[in-house]
């Protein structure tokens, strides 16, 4: 097998991996990215809304109350610690991308465009704030590309196409590096690191109506559930308000940020009813649960009742294609509507995975060990959504997920740094390093099956879409699990038709389909687990928050154990925000 | 051969729908010449393919065509 050496091996080339990268390079180490699709098509691409941070530029604004709103928004199951370092550091990583060359939209006056987004406040709890700054609609795209110029600059070594299988493990659980294959040779890299990082972005795909991309399958947590680290909070998952009925396709918070709203059969605005304040700008999960509920009890649009309407006509045609260009030709293409005059019929659609790769606010993976629940798995690091830090707790608000990636990027690297200077050697890979990887490989050669790998992905995708949804009860959940464990079996049983050893798209689709089991058990076991409702997790059996039994992160083993590791409460320099009732 | 498919796999869901029924309809009967093309539209960064597809981009002329095929679906 090829060899390769790098000081860093980034598995992900979206906006988490590409900004670690870029610190990384710039401070003289030899860094590899490893992406399975061209760098600036990754699905950070894909973000709209644009990045939250206090800098006050339309509304007076202060980095604590966004971290009041963080907490608040993730039902009190964020890390106080971890969100601290992201409100305080917000500004100073947005103007470094500005300095990079992100070409953010004005204000008048010249500074960074900001709107206003759901969740956000001013003085704990008080007036809207308006605080998300963007770069027109096209925020995630800016980022990518600005990071990637700027990492060709400093040298950062892509491999593009390349799909990671597994980490290369030392006896004692250190991490050497990834296999990777190289999907245009069809062969197998070992690229060896003294620190590996993971920022392979999110899962959506475990459901069937999402808003995310293709690619987004899960590789990292399956690779470090292989690996034996469990995987953190994985019950919370976003539905966002508003993907396109049928198609998953999102319409941005933006629409509601300029004043959009939204309308159940009757033709009632009904987020009066559910959040008399803050209305169609409550938190997502307030939204999607409203909106759910609306059709469920009868109230829906439409011949069958199962969706509501996104009403914007009424803001104005050139305001909508000024300050949303994009949306018009979305509601075009998708659902065959043209906003100007008709409203967006829409559901809520899984978007966000808030659980992950269980790290600490540095980017070091951390596992239960005997010394405690937090032990660091030396050489590991992970960052962006396929990591939980935990900064979005069991609801994540719009426009934080970009600042997660920015703001952790750059935290891991200065501990990697830090990490190298302290190992400025790695012990050799043994001969078994690369085995699991390889086994992997070895897997999907078989000819003999009964099964087909489409068809259990597209199952699936149905039962964590009926069992697993917005509503959850025990014996939905539970009959969930027991069908899942014969699609399981199903995939054991899978062939594919395609042995050809150039872009073999059959078993690149195998491989993420594995990764994506992993993902979906973790999530339906831990959210039949946790007997209560929690921001995001929302239990018809179980509706209160329950503080008492479950102010605790859940920890799904991928033999099917469930461990809980305590939240941490305490931030690092100013006072906790103890639980309170989330009200908008 | 596969490249084209694993190319069309996108970061923005919009493309990987409308690119994925565009395959599943012509993959087969495309010729030479409509692959290159077509590898080449894939070149473009996903914001601009997807203004490309909805008809407000620039296209070359030679991608004309083939974008009549992709924008009907
Ligand atoms: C439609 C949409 C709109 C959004 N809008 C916003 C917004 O306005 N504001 C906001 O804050 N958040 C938004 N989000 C969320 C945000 O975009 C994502 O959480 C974020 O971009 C994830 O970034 P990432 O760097 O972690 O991963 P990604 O950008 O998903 O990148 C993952 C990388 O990992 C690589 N990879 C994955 N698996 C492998 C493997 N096995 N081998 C090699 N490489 C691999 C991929 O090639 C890719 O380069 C939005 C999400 C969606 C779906």
């Amino acid at each position: 097998m090829e060899k390769r050496k790098f000081d860093v091996a980034i598995i992900g080339a979206g906006g988490a991996g590409m900004r670690a990268a870029l610190q990384l390079s710039t401070a003289g180490y030899k860094v590899a990215v490893l992406s399975k699709v061209f760098p600036t098509r990754s699905h950070t691409v894909a973000a709209q809304g644009g990045i939250t941070a206090a800098l006050g530029n339309v509304t007076e604004d202060n980095w604590l109350w966004h971290m009041y709103d963080t907490v608040k928004g993730s039902d009190y199951l964020g890390d106080q610690d971890a969100i601290e370092y992201m409100c305080r550091m917000g500004p100073q990583v947005v103007y470094e991308m500005e300095h990079f060359g992100l070409p953010f939209s004005r204000l008048e006056n010249g500074k960074i465009y900001q709107r206003p987004f759901g969740g956000q406040s001013r003085n704990f709890g008080g007036d809207q704030a308006t605080r998300t700054c963007a770069a027109a609609d096209r925020t995630g795209h800016a980022m990518l590309h600005t990071l990637y110029q700027r990492n060709i600059q400093a040298k950062t070594h892509f491999f593009v196409e390349f799909l990671a299988i597994d980490l290369v493990r030392d006896a004692e659980g250190r991490v050497q590096g990834v296999v990777a294959l190289d999907m245009e040779k069809g062969e197998p890299l070992l690229v060896e690191a003294r620190a590996t990082l993971l920022a392979t972005g999110g899962a959506g795909r475990i459901f069937q109506a999402s808003t995310n991309a293709f690619i987004n399958t899960g590789d990292g947590l399956g690779m470090a559930s292989r690996a034996g680290i469990p995987l953190e909070d994985m019950e919370f998952w976003q539905f966002h308000p508003t993907g396109v009925m049928g198609a998953g396709v999102l319409i941005s918070e933006g629409v509601r940020g300029e004043g959009g709203y939204l309308v159940n059969g009757a033709g009632e605005r009904f987020m009066e009813r559910y959040a008399p304040h803050a209305r169609d700008l409550a938190g997502r999960d307030v939204v999607a649960r409203a909106i759910a509920i609306e059709i469920h009890e009868g109230r829906g649009c439409g011949p069958r009742k199962d969706h509501v309407l996104l009403k914007l006509d009424h803001i104005g045609k050139d305001e909508i294609l000024d300050k949303l260009p994009g949306i018009r030709e979305i509601a075009l293409k998708f659902a065959h509507v043209d906003p100007l005059e008709a409203p967006i019929p829409v559901v809520p659609t899984a978007h966000y995975m808030m659980g992950g790769i269980p790290t600490r606010y540095r980017g070091q993976v951390v596992v239960p060990a005997r010394t405690g629940p937090e032990e660091a798995v030396p050489g590991l690091y992970a960052i962006g959504e396929c990591a939980c830090v935990s900064v979005h707790g069991a609801n994540r608000l719009g426009g934080n997920s970009l600042l997660d990636l920015l703001v952790f990027g750059q935290a891991a690297a200065e501990h990697i740094v830090e990490f190298l200077k302290e190992n400025p050697t790695s012990p050799p890979i043994r001969k078994e390093g690369p085995d699991l990887a390889l086994a992997r490989l070895a897997r999907w050669e078989r000819r003999e099956g009964s099964e087909r790998v489409a068809d259990v992905y597209r199952d699936m995708q149905g039962i964590m879409q009926s069992h697993c949804g917005v509503f959850r009860r025990a014996e939905v959940l539970k009959e969930g699990i027991v069908k899942l464990e014969e699609a399981r079996q199903r995939l054991d049983r899978a062939a594919i038709g395609d042995h050809s050893k150039v872009f073999n798209t059959a078993r690149v689709e195998a491989l993420e389909l594995e990764n994506l089991m992993e993902v979906a058990f973790a999530t339906i076991r831990s959210a039949a687990a946790r007997t209560e409702s929690r921001g995001a997790h929302a239990r018809d059996d179980y509706p209160e928050r329950d503080d008492k039994n479950w102010l605790k992160h859940t920890l799904a083993h991928g033999d099917g154990t469930i461990d809980y590791k305590p939240v941490r409460l305490k931030p690092l320099s100013v006072p906790s925000f103890p639980p309170k009732t989330r009200t908008y | 051969m596969s490249a084209i498919r694993w190319r069309s796999r996108r970061g923005m869901l919009e493309l990987d729908i409308v690119l994925a029924k565009f395959l599943d309809r012509h993959e087969t009967r495309l010729s030479e010449d409509e692959v290159k093309a077509y590898l080449g539209l894939l070149e473009y960064p996903d914001a601009e393919l997807w203004d490309i597809i909805t008809g407000k981009g620039e296209p070359e002329e030679a991608e004309e065509a083939l974008l009549e095929l992709i924008r009907m679906n």
